[in-house]
C-alpha cells in the first residue's frame, strides 16, 4: 500500500509549527500506524533528514504513551483503540492521512508530535487516590464489595491517562478523565474517607489547570481506547454538588 | 571485587528467617529519616511502590523515569494476575505450596529462603492493593475472586480483567502521586540514569540525562535503589514496551555491580506471532486464556495448510495435554514454549512461515456459551482481532512465544542490597525469586513484595550507619562519572554513519534469538561471541544519530540503549555457556532427558553465577554463590 502524509513538524514549544508532506510506499496492510512511521523515519534517516518525533512506548494499546491526532481524529478512525492498536489495513491504498499532535491548551508541544500531558498527573496529584499506608491495610476479604460495584469501578479505573478525551473535546475537558478516577474510587467502600475531599480538590486543580468544562458532546467517549463512559461525568458532578453540599453543611 | 559477595541468608528454620531478620535489623528513626536522601530509578510495580513507601515512612526520596508518566511504566501491560496463598478456595493452597510452586517453578535455581519470603508476603500484597482500591474481581457475593495458572494445581491469582498489571500500577501510582503532593517524593518523569557513582565504595548517586532538555544532571543521595526493569529488548522483538532497556543495570554492572543468571530470559508460550519485517514489538496474549484454551497443531504436516475447521478431531494433536496430562495446556511457560517450538521444528507449526500454533476455544464455548468466555478474555479477543484481522471466536488463535521477562538481572543479597555497598535492586532488575524460569502472575507479586515490604524493612538496615556520608554533587566520582556520560553522549552523535539504529538492533536481536533463545548449544553460542563484538565494532563505525545532544532527540536516547545491548549481548552468551546444563528456560540441546526435558546438573551448576566487570575487552570474571536447599528436595521437574 501506498501513502500520503501530512505531518505536523514544529521544532519546539516557541516555534511554529506546520504541516509537511511525506509518501511511504510498498507498506504492508499488516503494519501498524506507528511502524508505518517507523518506516518512514528510516527513511528519512536514510535520506539525511531529521526523524519525525513522536511518543509511544507499550505499543499494545495499555500504557497510553501514544497521542496522534489522525485525519482529525484522536487516536485515528479505529475506535476503541489507541493509535498503537491501529493497522494500515484500515486505511484505503493511495489516501492521504493528517497526522498531527493531540491538541489541548493544557498540553503543550514539546517537539513534532510530542506534547506534555504533566497536568493530568498534577490532577491525580490533587487527590486521585486511598490513603492507604503500607501495613496498614485489614484482610483483604474483611471488607466485601458487590460485585456490581466492583466491576463498574473497573470500568472506570480502565482509563489509559492518555489525554485523548481533551484532544477530542471542543472545549479542551479533561472532565472524562477526572470522572474516570473520582468514580473509581467513590465506587468503593475504601474510598469513601476521603470521598468529598478528593473531587473538590480534583476539580480545582483540573480547573486551575485550563482544561475547559462538558457541554454534553460525547466526542470523549467517541475516541476513548478503554471505552470510558460519559455516564462518569455526571457521576462526577453528582459526587462533586453532593460534596459542596456536605461542606455547606459543615459536614 | 567492590563490596561482599555474601548472601547473607539469616539464620533458623525457612519460615521463621524474615521475621527474625526482622527483629534484628537496624532501624531509622522517625525524626531521623528525613535527614536520608534516596534515589529510586524506575516508577514500575517496584520502584513506584517503593517510592510511595519509602516517601510515607518521612525519607526524602527522588524518583526517576524515562516515561512521560510514572504511570506508564511497563508494569502495565502486565495482564492476568497476581498470585498469593489466601487459600480462599479452600483447594488445598498454603504458604508452603506457594513457595514450593516457584521455587520448582524456577527449576530450583533460586534461593529457599528469599522465595520464601516472597511466598509469605503475597497475601499482605493483597490487602495493601484492596486498602487501595484496586478493583479486582469479585463473586456475586462480594469476595474477591480467583483464577488458575500455569505451574499451580491451585487458584490462588487474583485478577482485575486482563489488566491486573495496569491496576496494581495505578494503585502504586496513587500512592506515589499522594507522596509528590505531600512533598516527600520530588519525581523526574522524562529522566534517563546513564551512569552509577560510587564514592568511598558505595553507591551514593547517579548521573541522568533529562530527555528533553538534553541536560546532564548530577544527583547524591545516601543510597540508590534501582527498579529498572528487564532487558528481554535486547532481542528487539519481544512483548515489553519499546523504551524497555538494560542501560541502568549495565552501567551498574560496568561500576563494580555483579550481574548474576543474565542468560536466564522467559520466553513467553502465548503470543501473536511475527507477521513481517516492519514488526516493533510483540503481542502477548495472557496465559489466563490458556484456562479454557486448548493448544493444538495438526498431526500431519500435509494438513498445516488446510484451515484448522477443515482438520478432523483425530487429526489433530493436543500436544500439551498428550506430553503432560496432569497440567495440560496449564504447563509451565519454558515447557510449553519449547512444546510449540519442537512441534513448529517438525514441520506441523501453521500459519505463514508455519512459525505458529492454535489456541482454540471451540469447546470453551460449546460448555460454557460465547458470553462467558466473552466476559473472561473479552478485551485480549478484541486485541487480537485488531493485530491479526481474525475473529478467536470463530477461528482459533494462533500463537507463538516470544521473549517476555529476564529472571537474570543485578544480583542481590537477602536484603536485596547488591555486593555495591549502598546499592538495592529490586522488581524484574534483579535476579532474586524466579531462578531460571518465572511462573504466571508472579512478576507482578515479586515487584510488590520488593517495593512495598521488603525494601522499606531493609534499607533501614543500610542506612543506619550512614548518618552523614552523602557526598556532595561536586565531589571528583560525579565530576569523573559526568564526563564519562557527556564523552559517550559525543560519541554517538560523531560517529555519523549510514545505518540507522534499528538495523543494528534487529540483527542483534535475530542473533540471540537464534543463538541464545529457546534453546542453545555450545557452538551456536560460540559463533554468537564471535559476531557480537564484530557487529558492535560496525555499529561505532556506521550507526547514524541524528540531530544534537542540547535537544529532545529520541534517537539519541535509543542509541545509547542499543549500544548497551550490544555490549551486554556477550554477557548472557558467556552466562549461556558458562551454565553447561539446562535449567528451566535455559535449555542447552547437549543436556536433555531422552523424552526432551531439561536436564539439570545439580553437583556442578546448583549455584548462582554472578559476573564481576573486568574492564572492556576484558574478560568478566564468574563468581558462583552456591544454592542450599534446606527444605525442598531437588527433583526433575515433572509436569506429567
Amino acid at each position: 500500500m501506498n501513502f500520503q502524509l501530512r505531518i505536523w513538524r514544529q521544532p519546539n514549544r516557541k516555534s511554529p509549527g506546520k504541516l509537511v508532506d511525506y509518501e511511504v510506499r510498498d507498506i504492508s496492510p499488516n503494519t501498524s500506524f506507528l511502524e508505518m512511521l517507523d518506516i518512514l523515519n528510516e527513511n528519512l534517516l536514510r535520506a539525511g533528514k531529521e526523524p519525525i518525533a513522536f511518543d509511544s512506548d507499550c505499543r499494545e494499546g495499555i500504557c497510553g504513551t501514544c497521542s496522534l491526532t489522525v485525519n482529525g481524529e484522536a487516536h485515528g478512525p479505529d475506535h476503541p483503540g489507541a493509535v498503537c492498536e491501529l493497522y494500515m489495513r484500515k486505511f484505503r491504498d493511495g489516501a492521504t492521512i493528517t497526522v498531527e499532535p493531540f491538541r489541548v491548551g493544557s498540553f503543550p508541544i514539546v517537539k513534532d508530535l510530542v506534547i506534555d500531558r504533566s497536568a493530568l498527573d498534577r490532577i491525580v496529584q490533587a487527590g486521585g487516590f486511598i490513603s492507604a499506608r503500607a501495613g496498614s491495610a485489614p484482610e483483604a476479604n474483611s471488607v466485601t464489595v458487590p460485585k456490581h460495584h466492583a466491576d463498574l469501578a473497573m470500568e472506570a479505573a480502565a482509563c489509559i491517562g492518555c489525554g485523548a478525551c481533551a484532544a477530542a473535546c471542543p472545549n479542551g475537558s479533561a472532565m472524562l478523565f477526572t470522572s474516570a478516577k473520582v468514580s473509581h474510587l467513590a465506587l468503593l467502600p475504601q474510598g469513601h474517607p476521603e470521598r468529598e475531599s478528593r473531587v473538590l480538590k480534583m476539580v480545582q486543580v483540573m480547573d486551575a489547570e485550563g482544561f475547559g468544562n462538558c457541554t454534553n458532546t460525547y466526542e470523549c467517549e467517541a475516541v476513548c481506547p478503554a471505552e470510558i463512559s460519559a455516564s462518569f461525568i455526571a457521576k462526577l458532578n453528582r459526587e462533586y454538588a453532593r460534596a459542596r453540599f456536605r461542606r455547606s453543611m459543615g459536614e | 571485587m567492590i563490596g561482599t559477595f555474601d548472601a547473607k541468608i539469616p539464620p533458623g528454620p525457612l519460615a521463621q528467617k524474615w521475621r527474625s531478620h526482622l527483629d534484628h535489623s537496624r532501624l531509622v528513626s522517625p525524626n531521623n529519616r528525613r535527614k536520608f536522601e534516596i534515589i529510586v530509578v524506575g516508577s514500575g510495580l517496584a520502584g513506584g511502590s517503593a517510592a510511595a513507601t519509602l516517601g510515607e515512612l518521612g525519607y526524602r526520596v527522588r524518583c526517576f523515569c524515562f516515561q512521560d508518566s510514572a504511570r506508564r511504566a511497563h508494569s502495565i501491560a502486565a495482564q492476568g494476575g497476581i498470585n498469593a496463598a489466601k487459600n480462599y478456595q479452600n483447594d488445598g493452597d498454603s504458604i508452603y505450596r506457594l513457595f514450593y510452586d516457584t521455587i520448582k517453578g524456577g527449576d530450583f535455581r533460586s534461593r529457599e529462603a528469599n522465595v520464601y519470603r516472597l511466598a509469605e508476603i503475597a497475601n499482605n500484597i493483597i490487602d495493601q492493593c484492596v486498602a487501595q482500591g484496586v478493583p479486582f474481581a469479585r463473586e456475586y457475593s462480594g469476595y474477591l475472586a480467583n483464577r488458575s495458572f500455569g505451574g499451580a494445581q491451585v487458584s490462588r491469582t487474583f485478577y482485575a480483567r486482563g489488566q491486573t498489571g495496569q491496576q496494581l500500577l495505578l494503585g502504586c501510582y496513587q500512592a506515589l502521586c499522594r507522596q509528590i503532593a505531600a512533598g516527600t517524593v520530588q519525581m523526574f518523569p522524562q529522566t534517563e540514569m546513564l551512569d552509577l557513582v560510587i564514592v568511598d565504595g558505595q553507591a551514593k548517586g547517579i548521573v541522568t540525562r533529562n530527555l528533553r532538555s538534553g541536560k546532564i544532571d548530577r544527583h547524591a543521595a545516601d543510597t540508590v535503589v534501582l527498579a529498572t526493569g528487564g532487558y528481554g529488548n535486547v532481542f528487539y522483538l519481544s512483548t515489553n514496551a519499546r523504551g524497555c532497556n538494560v542501560t541502568a543495570t549495565y552501567r551498574a554492572y560496568k561500576r563494580g555491580a555483579l550481574f548474576a543468571n543474565p542468560s536466564f530470559t522467559q520466553i513467553h508460550p502465548t503470543c501473536i506471532p511475527v507477521s513481517g519485517e516492519h514488526q516493533s514489538k510483540l503481542t502477548l496474549m495472557s496465559e489466563s486464556l490458556r484456562n479454557d484454551g486448548r493448544v493444538w497443531v495438526p498431526k500431519r504436516k500435509e494438513d498445516r495448510e488446510k484451515a484448522p475447521g477443515e482438520i478432523p478431531e483425530t487429526d489433530r494433536d493436543y500436544y500439551l495435554e498428550r506430553k503432560y496430562p496432569s497440567y495440560g495446556n496449564l504447563a509451565p511457560r519454558d515447557i510449553s514454549s519449547r512444546a510449540a517450538k519442537e512441534v513448529c521444528d517438525e514441520g506441523r507449526g501453521v500459519g505463514p512461515g508455519g512459525r505458529g500454533v492454535y489456541l482454540d476455544f471451540a469447546d470453551a464455548i460449546k460448555r460454557l456459551g460465547e458470553d462467558r468466555i466473552r466476559e473472561r478474555y473479552g478485551n485480549l479477543f478484541e486485541v487480537y482481532e485488531k493485530i491479526t484481522g481474525e475473529d478467536a471466536y470463530k477461528v482459533p488463535m494462533r500463537i507463538y512465544p516470544a521473549v517476555h521477562y529476564t529472571m537474570g538481572g543485578l544480583w542481590v543479597d537477602y536484603d536485596l542490597m547488591n555486593n555495591v555497598p549502598g546499592l538495592f535492586v529490586i522488581g524484574e532488575a534483579n535476579f532474586s525469586d524466579h531462578g531460571a524460569n518465572r511462573l504466571g502472575a508472579s512478576a507482578l507479586m515479586q515487584g510488590l513484595a520488593d517495593g512495598y515490604f521488603v525494601l522499606p524493612n531493609t534499607l533501614p538496615n543500610y542506612l543506619a550507619g550512614q548518618t552523614g556520608k552523602r557526598p556532595s554533587p561536586g565531589a571528583p566520582e560525579f565530576q569523573e562519572a559526568e564526563e564519562n556520560v557527556q564523552a559517550r553522549v559525543e560519541k554517538l552523535l560523531r560517529v555519523n554513519g549510514t545505518r540507522s539504529l534499528d538495523s543494528f538492533h534487529r540483527e542483534l536481536g535475530l542473533l540471540l534469538w537464534e543463538k541464545c533463545g529457546m534453546s542453545r548449544h555450545e557452538k551456536g553460542l560460540r559463533e554468537a561471541l564471535q559476531k557480537i563484538p564484530e557487529l558492535r565494532e560496525q555499529f561505532w563505525r556506521d550507526v547514524r544519530v541524528p540531530g544534537n545532544e542540547e535537544d529532545f532527540n529520541q534517537s539519541l536516547e535509543r542509541a545509547g540503549r542499543v549500544a548497551d545491548f550490544l555490549e551486554f549481548a556477550e554477557l548472557m552468551c558467556m552466562d549461556a555457556l558458562e551454565r553447561d546444563e539446562s535449567a528451566g528456560a535455559h535449555f542447552r540441546e547437549e543436556h536433555q532427558t531422552p523424552d526432551g526435558e531439561a536436564l539439570r546438573d545439580d553437583e556442578r551448576h546448583a549455584a548462582v553465577f554472578a559476573w564481576e566487570f573486568q574492564g572492556d575487552g576484558q574478560l568478566p570474571k564468574l563468581q558462583r554463590e552456591p544454592l542450599h536447599f534446606e527444605t525442598v528436595h531437588l527433583t526433575q521437574r515433572s509436569y506429567k
